[in-house]
């Protein structure tokens, strides 16, 4: 034992693959010196996963990149150190940093395609990765590349070798990502955002993937995710991130199931708890927003959007990183710590329900055997393109102050269905009503002021919806005087009454897009698409691309605008947890046809179409306990250039029964509720399906 | 048109005002505008600034063309005062380098937008136009157009537009293009707005970004242009002064007196390259947001 050589060798085993110390990390721009993390401890032991999580802007991804000394021009580490592998890596020059990067230390990024070279082969680039740091031959680099893309559940690894990246689908690309950062056996993977583009089906794939690695390779790895429940699946540890600092850390069951500070009950309240409905409660979004880093308080960072503040213990010395008692290796950075009341994350108002809608029963929309077929014009290099077959036989209904939601994975029809509807596209076959008129084949320059004034959309992404020339109040001036055939005068006055409709103060009239945040540019766009007062809005992924924070506060105010304007409401989604919090009925899409319709309660449970099982069992769950067995889905969605004569889902389905769902058209089982599934499988044994994937 | 096609890439964000204000930031778009302010200058006072009539002859000065106290720049050889023929001379270039840059801009922004916006035989018909006129060097279209309608400003100001107009249909068309699938569109195409109001209200002004530093260098080239026609004579009749022209009429006597051919170059130069830092300054402005 006195030996010195092996107590250094266990002293080293011991050490944990990576410290922060005190880090502080700072941007110098034209407006000074910004501190963005003040100080920043923690430690990762090796095969540990931890999850950095919190909003947009809190400091996330600045933390990944100060770890792989990317931080750019304008970016470093003011204070502090980062040791990896107990070596301080500000010490290290730039020769032993790249030696380290790629081999002791990679990174997965959340596009796959800014990490891949599209003119060169998979396999040239995973063979790189080894012949550099490990200087091994082309042919030993080539068998590594072979057997992790299969580790990496890539069928055919052999064939990928020889494509080009843009010959992969999304998630095949993220696949090699993770296998090129595999290739050397990193210490370290910090993976930024990894599955944020990708489809559900295909995100359960990839955290399954990464969970399984870890442990076969004993990687550690730091997971950034602004989505609570990848986090869960993936990560030990969980660090929650608000204004660059670390305001809770700790295992990730206990930090989920009891939450402390009041940021991280912030988060988990603002989503949709699985079987929580919008007549059972309202979300509790966090007010306010991540301030600017130029002005950094002296206590606690989140006082100014904390409900438990209390100015005088808060906001007037430097706040404490505090233990929870009874807890281990469970911090938290609040003083009230001890004061605060026990969370309780699943509160449904009990007894009388907020609200329940009058059942009128009245459709303001009908889509009768609709159809939409792309039919591309012929290039001198072929007359004869494929057809696109976007939209195939949809039938559906959406009733008078009523929420239709329309999920499905990219590709699956739902964006052309809100074309045909707002008439950017016209309908190949079959009938669109809306209200009195059949609208299917009008496309919006033809249709008449009424029909214009009755349909309005609000669209997914924040920052291409408003036009960055026109100032807020311009926008909604103009669509109240389109719309509404008003003067000028008058609609100034409605843009006010419009503001305030969706929360937004007065002087908001005078700003243009680029100084406002995500949210409030979507309230704008929902303000604009109200100027109308329209019969039927179409919501196309409208809280996607926004912090889940900002979308329960999005979520809560269409509920309100629902309720006041009696509009109707088709909510087209990839997000499982927050259809099921606010629509009434359901349409899943898969390939351009509607495989199960009902009301939320009715497709939310068995008996399933095995898509939508697939779906539910691949949807993230931010709750501990809740998680369930999935079902990963094979292969990719076949093209829709393709006639399939049977079942779309045939080619990815785990219950496919045999020949028949690929040669004969699936039977659509229709329950006297209204519940319609199309499926070859008989509806008694959907119903026995997984119980578990519902709540 | 490198430098064009860079500054396309940079997304339009920003006011112009704000930009002008950030140009005090810019060392070098800080000159350029400096250099160009000059010129304006010197233009709009050119009456009081010129210390003689820019035509007159003077005869005694044709034996010593030299610089001197009374000719600080010297005389030409007509006997004529450089300095006072620079300073009128700079009223023509400033005059029609700016009209011929906004109508090339105004033909170029329209058929762009149509071109973009549209798209299928209106984008075919226009994009084969502008591939003609793009495939002749411009020196040669310049020639052939105004030997055709023969030399004056006006001549000028339509040979520019058919030798600019090409490239800024390009520009704007590529942006449309984008633009157009964006969805503010789409939301005004759903409250019903006619095409004329979505080109000219909502995608014009969002094509501003990359066509304000592509207006700084188009101006300098049709200040070059302008000079090169003068100096091939097909520039602003005679005896008007005109910085090509000038240039023109004494290049022959390079050898002998460099100072009459070198003055008039000298000041296309600066007013060329006023107008490239200024486009640099302008660039480096953008891209920094």
């Amino acid at each position: 034992m006195t030996n010195p050589a092996s107590l250094r060798q266990t002293a080293t085993v011991a050490r944990p693959i990576l410290e922060l110390h005190d880090v502080k990390i700072s941007y110098v721009t034209r407006a000074g010196r910004i501190d963005v993390v003040p100080a920043l401890n923690f430690s990762l032991a090796k095969g540990e996963a931890l999850g950095l999580v919190g909003e947009s802007g809190c400091g996330k991804s600045t933390v990944a990149y100060a770890i792989m000394k990317y931080l750019g021009g304008a970016g470093r580490i003011t204070n502090g150190q980062i040791l990896f592998n107990g070596q301080d890596m500000a010490r290290m020059s730039e020769d032993e940093l790249r030696r380290i990067r790629g081999s002791k230390l990679a990174m997965v990024y959340q596009d796959p395609m800014s990490s891949l070279n599209p003119t060169m082969r998979i396999g040239r680039q995973l063979e790189e990765v080894p012949m550099l740091h490990m200087k091994v031959s082309r042919e030993e680099a080539r068998q590594r590349a072979i057997k992790l893309l299969g580790e990496v559940n890539l069928s055919d690894p052999e064939m990928i070798m020889e494509r080009y990246p843009h010959q992969l689908s999304g998630g095949q690309q993220q696949r090699v990502v993770i296998a090129m950062a595999l290739m050397a056996e990193p210490d370290l993977l910090v993976m930024d955002e990894p599955t944020t583009g990708l489809d559900v089906t295909v995100e359960a794939a990839v955290l399954d993937l990464v969970a399984q690695l870890r442990h076969k390779h004993d990687t550690a790895i730091i997971f950034i995710s602004h989505n609570l429940g990848t986090v869960l699946r993936v990560c030990d540890r969980v660090g929650v991130m608000y204004f660059g600092e670390l305001v809770e850390e700790g295992p990730i069951r206990e930090v989920f199931a009891n939450p402390r500070h009041p940021y991280t009950r912030g988060l988990l309240d603002s989503i949709p708890t699985m079987g929580a409905d919008k007549h059972s409660r309202r979300l509790s979004p966090i007010a306010g927003q991540v301030p600017s880093a130029l002005a950094r308080p002296v206590g606690c960072g989140f006082a100014a959007r904390c409900s438990f503040c209390e100015p005088a213990a808060c906001t007037t010395a430097p706040i404490p990183t505090l233990p929870i008692p009874g807890e281990a290796h469970h911090e938290a950075k609040c003083v009230r710590l001890a004061e605060l009341p026990p969370h309780r994350r699943f509160q449904v108002v009990q007894g009388e329900a907020i609200s329940e809608t009058a059942k009128t029963g009245e459709n303001v929309l009908t889509i009768d055997h609709l159809y939409k077929i792309y039919r591309p014009s012929g290039t001198i290099f072929d007359s004869k393109p494929a057809e696109v077959r976007a939209l195939t036989d949809i039938e559906l209904t959406a009733e008078r102050g009523r929420t239709l939601a329309i999920v499905g994975e990219s590709g699956c029809g739902k964006s052309s269905l809100a074309k045909v509807l707002t008439g950017i596209e016209v309908a190949t076959q079959g009938k669109v009503k809306l209200i009195d008129w059949e609208i299917g084949h009008i496309p919006v320059e033809k249709r008449s002021q009424a029909q214009k004034k009755s349909i309005q959309m609000v669209f997914q992404n924040p920052d291409s919806t408003l036009n960055p020339s026109h100032t807020v109040g311009f926008a909604i001036r103009r669509a109240l005087q389109r719309l509404r055939g008003i003067t000028a005068s008058q609609a100034k006055t409605q843009a006010a009454e419009l503001l305030r409709l969706v929360n937004l103060p007065m002087e908001f009239v005078n700003r243009r897009p680029r100084q406002l945040s995500g949210g409030q540019k979507q309230r704008v766009a929902i303000a604009r698409a109200l100027a109308g007062d329209p019969a039927l809005i179409i919501a196309d992924e409208p809280v996607s691309a926004l912090d889940v924070s900002v979308q329960a506060a999005i979520i809560n105010l269409l509920i309100d605008l629902q309720e006041k304007r009696d509009a109707t409401l088709v909510f087209i989604s990839h997000d499982l947890s927050v259809v099921r919090f606010l629509a009434d009925h359901v349409a899943v899409m898969y390939l351009g046809r509607v495989v199960e319709y009902g009301t939320v309660e009715q497709v939310y449970a068995p008996p399933y179409h095995p898509y939508t099982e697939a779906l539910l069992s691949a949807a993230p769950v931010a709750e501990v306990g809740k998680e369930r067995d999935r079902i990963i889905l094979e292969g990719s969605i076949p093209s829709a250039t393709k006639l399939i004569p049977g079942c779309p889902f045939a080619s990815r389905c785990p219950r496919k029964l045999g020949a028949v769902c690929d040669d004969q058209p699936p039977p659509e089982h229709v329950t006297q509720q209204g519940h319609r599934i199309a499926c070859h499988i008989p509806l008694e044994d959907l119903a026995k399906l997984n119980t578990r994937a519902a709540e | 048109m490198v430098q064009a096609e860079q500054a396309l890439k940079v997304k339009s964000s920003g006011r112009f005002w704000r930009r002008l204000k950030l140009l005090t930031e810019s060392p070098i778009g800080l000159a350029g505008a400096v250099l160009v302010l000059f010129w304006v200058f010197v233009a709009i006072f050119a009456p009081w600034l010129a210390p003689y009539d820019p035509n007159a002859n003077n005869y005694e000065a044709l034996a010593d063309p030299l610089p001197n106290d009374m000719f600080l720049l010297g005389t030409d050889n007509q006997g004529r005062d450089i300095l006072s023929r620079i300073i009128w001379g700079s009223r023509t270039v400033l005059i029609v380098a700016p009209i011929a840059t906004f109508c090339a801009y105004v033909v170029g922004c329209t058929l762009g937008l149509l071109s973009g916006y549209y798209r299928g035989w209106v984008d075919a018909v226009i994009s084969r136009l502008t591939d003609i006129l793009l495939s002749f060097p411009a020196i040669v279209l310049y020639i052939l157009i105004i030997m055709r309608l023969g030399p004056s400003a006006i001549n000028v100001i339509v040979a520019v537009i058919f030798v600019a107009s090409p490239q800024i249909i390009r520009i704007v068309r590529g942006i449309t293009l984008e633009q157009r699938e964006l969805d503010y569109v789409t939301a005004a195409k759903m409250r019903g707005e006619s095409a004329i109001y979505i080109m000219l209200v909502e995608i014009l002004p969002n094509t501003r970004g990359p066509l304000i530093v592509d207006s700084c260098l188009r101006m300098g080239y049709t200040t070059i242009q302008i000079g090169v026609l003068g100096f091939l004579g097909l520039g602003l009749p005679p005896p008007d002064p005109d910085w090509g022209g000038m240039v023109q009429e004494t290049y022959g006597m390079m050898s002998t007196w460099p100072h009459m051919s070198l003055y008039p170059a000298i000041a296309i130069s600066s007013l060329v390259v006023g107008f490239s830092l200024l486009a640099d300054g302008l660039r480096e402005i953008s891209l920094r947001d």
